[in-house]
């Protein structure tokens, strides 16, 4: 049998969390170093997964199955396709930059990072990590549910301690409540699914490989398509059931922002495609105009919401609602093009989000304020965020050779062919867009630093500029060689489009 | 005769009451100061007699013994093991508190009313059943009032008595009008005798109703919760939470055994009388709950919205399935692991409580700094109570209600699901406290929570069990549902 790099990478953060719980307190940068070590080895994992995941094969690889509960058809069923491998690579990345940056600084005149109780900070940070490994990697629909809670529920927790004292606590409970309803109302609709499923063809399982030949009605596919898609399109901040996540992001500390707006959105975009698209392909068909229309309006007024926000982390927020609708809108055209782009732009959008979220932490830590107006000049005082954030800025534009625009030229053409004036309309976001990102970067970077804070904003961190310098060189190569990641989700598109019936 | 089996299918029991008896020889031997080490022997004692019975007691074939009066098969016997293992627990969180745990008959109550609650899992007739009930309830009634100094728990005592007295009147009144229709008292011949139809429907129900008072009192479903959070406030901490456990627990093998072997497919209207019930036990629960500022209360309507989630698994019966099996199965399997969850909330309130002497949930500020482990611990019995993974109570929810989209039930399962939306509020809203509100001065380092050792052996194993559940269900699911088969 081969080594079980799926399940070894799902569980590691989660070992790693429950080894973190036992170290004394007081430990703190052992903590950090076992915290640091165990995202390393993750993050090596998914590399080797992500460059030794055979493109001319295609399917689902590294396969892992293990019957959990045969009696109801419960298996632990990993396995990547090209649509999911690279988001194991996305979240390994994250994963490894959150706790550089989380690492922080223990000088009482900056207390950046994690400094109060970093030992739970990151067992919690750990578990959430490991729960979002668990649901890409799984192709077994109750264990999805069963990581996908776990994803959800830490982040009440990392937001409510660690976060921004003024709203946390609201945000955290409203971002709790509004993720724990999309995903039961999903689990209803997985159940009637399961049931369904042993109507047709007498089979009992959760097994999602299973389920794609299920044979649902079109009416059943036409009703349940809706709850199961909806439910866990509301982790991906479909409009208009994004209105949790600006406001958590903004409350959640540095990296739980990064995992936040970098990889749980993209959990939820991609249940929504593995559960919602893939196992009920008409009902995708026949509701695709109304994603379509969500996930256009969630573009261009995520865009605008962002243009006139003062503050840094209300601006990423919304533009992170802006850029998961052009994921979603290329979701809804269903054709290779657009599907092809909606994967590239999750990974795309995910490292992009989280350099913004770590930059604009790195900002804060030091300058004690967020606010675009009271900020300037940052680029003498910390040349590597600035350049980080630029670079980060001209992929959220789409600018040729970054990675943005391999992604969101393709989600365009794709809606183009499907209906031009979605394609016009959302196409006004690249434009408010720019002009957002180009704002801030010249009064945040360029313009003159206030009186305020001089003196006693200083520079970042060794390991905060490892943690952009990576982050930024994913986002150049992926935008200079294409070839890096398009040609693999293009096999996992093809998956798709097999269930969709042809095209 | 006496044969073996005989013998067998009550092993459990007369183990207990072996223990019993030698608790009451051997205590007072003990001196005074010593006397909570009965709580060791108790908890010791229950695991020796699991042990045995595990060895020894395992039922084969369904049969009944005893003259018709018990019932040997799988379903009592793993009821008959969690409610041990329950005992175990209560009776190591007894240990450490001054008001009960330094007199023996503390212990000794415990282990009558678990005598009871083994036997009603497994009566398989209406007197032994009754019998079984007072024996469980009784000793509970004492156990409740058993502070005698404090206001309150003389309170409860007193209310609790009434209210099962009344409830356990009506509920003879049934099993009465029971026999004198159908003329035999045995659940497992009542079937036929009820199917043939000699019964007019109005009549039946009636009766199933009177009945059903009695039970929905042992296990709190709404209209007969009233006294539920007054009891689990006023009586000592780990009373409340063996009888929001062990008792429920025993109420809900009852409700199964009755319910589905001695009067299976009744009615559909009588199902959707059952459903409608448990609709408004979870909403009436989850709603009170989220007013509370008693932690005690506020688990105490929490197991009032548990047991309306249970009632599903109750309701999704019916012949014509594919897993027939799975509605009776996901109830057992939902009590072991609401069991595990609930009493290491009692727990933990109890081991906090201790310390501070305070109950409301606004003391709780701080205690994630005074002691990180007892908070980790009660974020996952709060979890769990949430129904969130890896915990046991996810997986419970999910097989219920699996079990009540299998037999059509979705309304009430979206019922279900917007109650666990509520439940995650007032759930995480403790945790809120637990983790990040302070002390009024932030000086939780000089007010420490130490733990006792009853404490940690006592909390350690319900947290791992709550997670094992959670996590290794197989093998918990394959004995709920051979447990449940044999009802078939």
């Amino acid at each position: 049998m081969n080594f079980p790099v799926l399940s070894v990478i799902t569980f590691t953060p989660m070992v790693a969390a429950l080894i973190i719980l036992l170290m004394p307190a007081q430990r703190r940068n052992e903590t950090r170093a076992v915290a640091l070590a165990s995202a390393t080895f993750a993050l090596i994992l998914s590399i080797w997964v992500y460059f030794s995941y055979d493109q001319a094969a295609a399917g689902y690889q590294f396969v892992e199955k293990y019957n959990w509960l045969p009696a109801l058809g419960i298996s632990l069923h990993f396995g990547v396709d090209g649509m999911s491998a690279p988001l194991v690579l996305l979240t390994g990345v994250v994963m490894f930059t959150g706790v550089l940056i989380s690492w922080g600084d223990e000088d009482p005149h900056v207390k950046a990072g994690i400094q109060d109780r970093p030992r739970e900070f990151f067992a919690f940070l750990f578990l959430l990590a490991g729960g979002v490994f668990g649901v890409f990697v799984s192709l077994d629909l109750f264990m999805l549910f069963f990581f996908y809670e776990i994803a959800v529920f830490p982040m009440y927790l990392l937001i409510a301690i660690w976060g921004w004292v003024v709203t946390r606590e609201y945000a955290a409970m409203k971002l709790t409540l509004y993720l724990f309803i999309g995903s039961v109302v999903s689990l209803v609709g997985a159940l009637v699914m399961y049931w369904m499923q042993y109507k047709n063809t007498g089979i009992l399982s959760f097994d999602m490989l299973v389920m794609e030949n299920a044979g649902f009605s079109q009416a059943f596919q036409n009703l349940w398509f809706l709850p199961v898609f909806f439910g866990f399109a509301v982790l991906g901040g479909i409009w208009p059931f994004h209105n949790w996540s600006p406001d958590g992001h903004v409350a959640a500390p540095t990296a739980v922002s990064m995992f936040h707006a970098g990889v749980l959105m993209k959990l939820g975009a991609f249940a929504a495609l593995r559960v919602g698209i893939m196992l009920l392909p008409q009902g995708a068909q026949t509701w695709s105009w109304l994603i379509m229309t969500f996930a256009g309006i969630a573009v261009v007024y995520g865009a605008y919401i962002a243009f006139v926000q003062t503050d840094m982390k209300y601006m990423i927020g919304f533009s992170s609602v802006s850029h998961m609708g052009l994921v979603m809108l290329g979701l809804s055209t269903l054709n290779p093009t657009g599907l092809t782009g909606a994967g590239v732009q999750m990974f795309s959008h995910g490292v992009m989000t989280a350099l913004f979220f770590a930059v604009t932490g790195m900002i804060y830590d030091r300058a004690h304020t967020r606010m675009i107006p009271e900020l300037g000049g940052m680029m003498k005082i910390m040349p590597f965020a600035g350049v980080g954030f630029i670079i980060g800025g001209l992929v959220s534009m789409g600018m040729p050779g970054f990675s943005g625009f391999v992604a969101e030229f393709p989600i365009f053409m794709g809606v183009w062919q499907k209906q031009w004036l979605v394609a016009v309309v959302a196409s006004i976001s690249i434009v408010i867009t720019a002009a957002y990102i180009m704002m801030n970067i010249r009064k945040v970077f360029f313009a003159e630093l206030p009186e305020k804070l001089e003196g006693h904003v200083g520079d970042i961190t060794v390991l905060d500029k490892v943690a952009i310098v990576t982050l930024c060189i994913l986002m150049i190569s992926i935008g200079l060689f294409p070839g890096l990641m398009v040609p693999m989700v293009q096999t996992g598109v093809e998956n798709i489009l097999r269930l969709l019936g042809g095209a | 005769m006496f044969t073996s089996t005989m013998f067998a299918s009550i092993l459990p029991e007369i183990l207990i009451l072996v223990l019993a008896i030698l608790i009451l020889v051997v205590e007072p031997f003990w001196k005074e100061e010593k006397r909570r080490n009965v709580g060791w022997f108790t908890a010791g004692g229950l695991l020796a007699a699991m042990i045995v019975s595990l060895l020894f007691g395992q039922p084969g074939e369904p049969t009944t013994t005893l003259g018709g009066m018990v019932r040997f098969d799988w379903l009592g016997f793993f009821f008959k093991m969690l409610f041990m293992f329950a005992g175990a627990a209560t009776a190591l969180l007894f240990m450490d508190n001054e008001k009960i745990g330094h007199r023996g008959e503390a212990y000794l109550l415990l282990l009558a009313s678990l005598l009871g609650m083994d036997l009603m899992a497994s009566s398989a007739d209406l007197v032994m059943l009754y019998l079984a009930i007072e024996t469980t309830s009784i000793p509970l009634y004492i156990l409740s009032g058993f502070m005698l100094a404090d206001n309150k728990s003389t309170e409860a005592g007193f209310k609790y008595l009434l209210f099962g007295a009344l409830a356990s009147t009506i509920m003879l009144y049934g099993f009465s009008l029971v026999f004198g229709f159908t003329g035999t008292t045995s659940l497992y011949q009542l079937a036929d005798m009820l199917q043939a139809g000699n019964l007019p429907l109005v009549t039946a129900f009636g009766v199933l109703a009177l009945v059903l008072i009695g039970l929905g009192f042992k296990v709190s479903i709404v209209p007969f919760h009233f006294w539920a959070p007054d009891v689990y406030e006023g009586a000592p901490t780990p009373v409340s939470g063996f009888l929001s456990t062990a008792s429920k627990a025993a109420g809900f093998s009852v409700l199964v055994r009755l319910f589905f072997v001695a009067f299976p497919n009744f009615a559909e209207s009588w199902t959707l009388v059952l459903a409608v019930i448990s609709a408004i036990t979870m909403t009436v629960g989850n709603l009170l709950a989220l007013q509370q500022t008693n932690i005690k209360r506020l688990l105490a309507y929490s197991s009032i919205a548990h047991a309306g989630y249970t009632m599903i698994g109750v309701v999704a019966f019916s012949k014509e399935l594919a897993i027939r099996e799975l509605g009776a199965a996901s109830v057992v399997f939902y009590l072991a692991a609401y069991i595990a969850t609930n009493m290491l909330a009692f727990g933990i309130v109890m081991a906090f409580s201790r310390v501070t002497g305070l109950e409301e949930i606004k003391d709780f500020s701080g205690m994630s700094r005074r002691n990180p482990w007892l908070a980790l611990m009660m974020l996952a019995a709060f979890l769990s109570l949430a129904g969130m993974p890896p915990f046991g109570g996810f997986v419970a929810k999910v097989f219920v209600f699996a079990a009540g989209v299998q037999a059509g039930y979705v309304w009430l399962v979206v019922v279900g699901i917007i109650n666990s939306i509520i439940g995650v509020y007032y759930y995480l809203n403790v945790l809120k406290v637990v983790y990040l509100y302070r002390m009024p001065n932030e000086d939780e380092g000089n007010h420490p929570v130490p733990l006792t050792r009853p404490y940690v052996i006592a909390l350690a194993v319900l947290a791992i069990g709550v997670i094992l559940i959670g996590t290794v269900f197989a093998p918990w699911f394959s004995w709920s549902d051979a447990a449940a088969l044999t009802l078939f």
